[in-house]
């Protein structure tokens, strides 16, 4: 049967009063220089998986630091792990150790949840 | 005696850096000051970015510099100036009259009124501060809620009154990023579990180290400084803050409930430099003041013998100031010299 009706629509609200900020801020200890990023896209501008695929290591990141995990372990293992956006990063971040510990930290976060 | 040689209006820190001088260059001076005491707002701070140098400190060192040449007259507040004959300055004050050769401006800035920004709550819930209301709190070394609460989740808004067509302000005040950065350090070493959220429209780090202080802050202190203007604020049941802001950097919204919503209130032009900038009519588009020309002559008018320092003129910081204070005592140095 058809459903009818109406139905409130999950809102997109990041919200941070319920987040769980626990896998960032283990990340911020484990790769010390993720804290100093500033968002400005270099990474991502020189990526040269982006020019082929849908993949943006600047969004990963921004994901990342907002909690929202969901897509994030198909979107990174899109990364080639070639380091070149390490090579640009105007802030000295470690891009690539910090695309490494993402990519575990989100297997670990869902083996503990399954 | 009532007459000097050369009379400053204001006694912050380009005042008194421009009565050190005109001291030593044996002027008679006198500062006019409104306050209590002179110091101006260096009264208020406790400690300066970005090296963390104490506002104490720093006054002690002005004050010890003046020499006999000059006097002080403080809760002063200016009720007419005129330029009376052969560029004779009168400064008329409640208490007395006193007549100089060359008149120096400095009168400086005050915080813009938070409460003109209805949207983020000030004077509406009592866990809206203001920067300088939590400059305080820095300086007696305790920082709790309205409610006597220690804070887990603080805001900073940049911007407040700075850079905001709707308050008629388009210019930015240039303390206020790197004093966020400031006081977020100050924060955190007195409250190690405290959470801290910084939203800025843009990051204005223009000065030598302020860069550098604002990577501390993220790599030791992580401050999360997130892009986004705040539109609103609201208080929950108990006394908290919930604000709302679009996370730009990922286009979407976000929402955040704080124990201390802190404004960083932006500098507009004092009363009195408003009363001189109408009075002489060099007022520039704000009310502050307009030097003769901006390169290189930025402490005369198009007034003779009137003379501008510091912030009366624009934002400045307290080091510019300063150097301000400087170079407009030996303008009134070279004026009075070929006079
Ligand atoms: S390491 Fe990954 S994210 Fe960085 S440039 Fe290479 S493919 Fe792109
Ligand atoms: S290049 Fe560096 S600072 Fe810029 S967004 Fe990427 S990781 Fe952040
Ligand atoms: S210094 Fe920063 S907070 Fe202050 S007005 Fe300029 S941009 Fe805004």
């Amino acid at each position: 049967m058809k459903d009818f009706g109406y139905s409130i629509s999950k809102g997109r609200t990041l919200n941070y009063d319920n987040s769980d900020f626990s896998l960032k801020k283990t990340l911020e200890h484990d790769v010390v220089s993720y804290c100093r990023c500033i968002g400005c896209g270099a990474c991502a501008s020189t990526c040269s998986a982006a020019k082929f695929t849908d993949f943006s290591i600047f969004k990963c990141n921004m994901l990342f630091r907002n909690a929202k995990y969901d897509e994030l372990e198909q979107e990174l293992s899109k990364c080639m792990l070639c380091g070149k956006c390490t090579l640009v990063c105007p802030r000295g971040v470690n891009t690539r150790g910090m695309i490494l510990e993402m990519r575990n930290l989100i297997e670990k976060n869902k083996n503990n949840n399954e | 005696m009532n007459h000097f040689d050369v009379i400053i209006i204001g006694g912050g820190p380009a005042g008194m850096q421009a009565a050190i001088r005109l001291g030593n260059f044996n002027y008679k001076t006198l500062i006019i000051e409104k306050e209590k005491s002179i110091g101006g707002k260096l009264t208020q701070w406790d400690k300066l970015f970005p090296d963390f140098y104490s506002a104490e400190e720093l006054l002690q060192n002005l004050t010890r510099q003046l020499n006999e040449n000059v006097s002080i007259l403080t809760e002063q507040e200016v009720k007419d100036i005129e330029n009376t004959s052969e560029n004779e300055w009168t400064v008329k004050t409640a208490d007395g009259q006193y007549s100089s050769k060359a008149l120096l401006i400095a009168s400086g800035y005050d915080f813009f009124n938070a409460k003109r920004k209805e949207e983020f709550g000030y004077g509406i819930y009592p866990n809206v501060i203001t920067s300088v209301e939590l400059e305080a709190m820095i300086k007696n070394g305790k920082i709790t809620t309205l409610d006597g609460r220690i804070p887990q989740k603080i805001a900073y808004l940049q911007c407040v009154g700075s850079r905001d067509e709707k308050v008629g302000n388009h210019y930015c005040s240039i303390n206020c990023c790197i004093c966020a950065v400031k006081q977020s350090i100050e924060v955190k070493e007195l409250l190690p579990d405290v959470e801290q959220y910084c939203f800025y429209m843009d990051l204005r780090m223009a000065g030598q180290h302020y860069e550098e202080l604002y990577r501390t802050s993220q790599e030791k202190y992580h401050v999360q400084f997130i892009r986004g203007r705040i539109s609103e604020a609201a208080s929950t049941f108990d006394n908290r803050i919930q604000i709302k802001a679009e996370n730009t950097l990922l286009s979407t919204p976000l929402k955040l409930t704080v124990d201390l919503f802190v404004l960083m209130v932006g500098m507009e032009a004092s009363e009195t430099t408003r009363f001189i900038s109408q009075k002489f009519n060099i007022s520039n588009e704000y009310g502050f003041l307009q030097s003769k020309q901006r390169y290189c002559s930025d402490n005369e008018t198009e007034i003779k013998g009137l003379f501008l320092a510091g912030t009366c003129k624009r934002p400045m910081t307290i080091p510019k100031s300063l150097k301000d204070g400087d170079a407009a005592a030996n303008a009134i140095f070279d004026y009075l010299k070929n006079r």
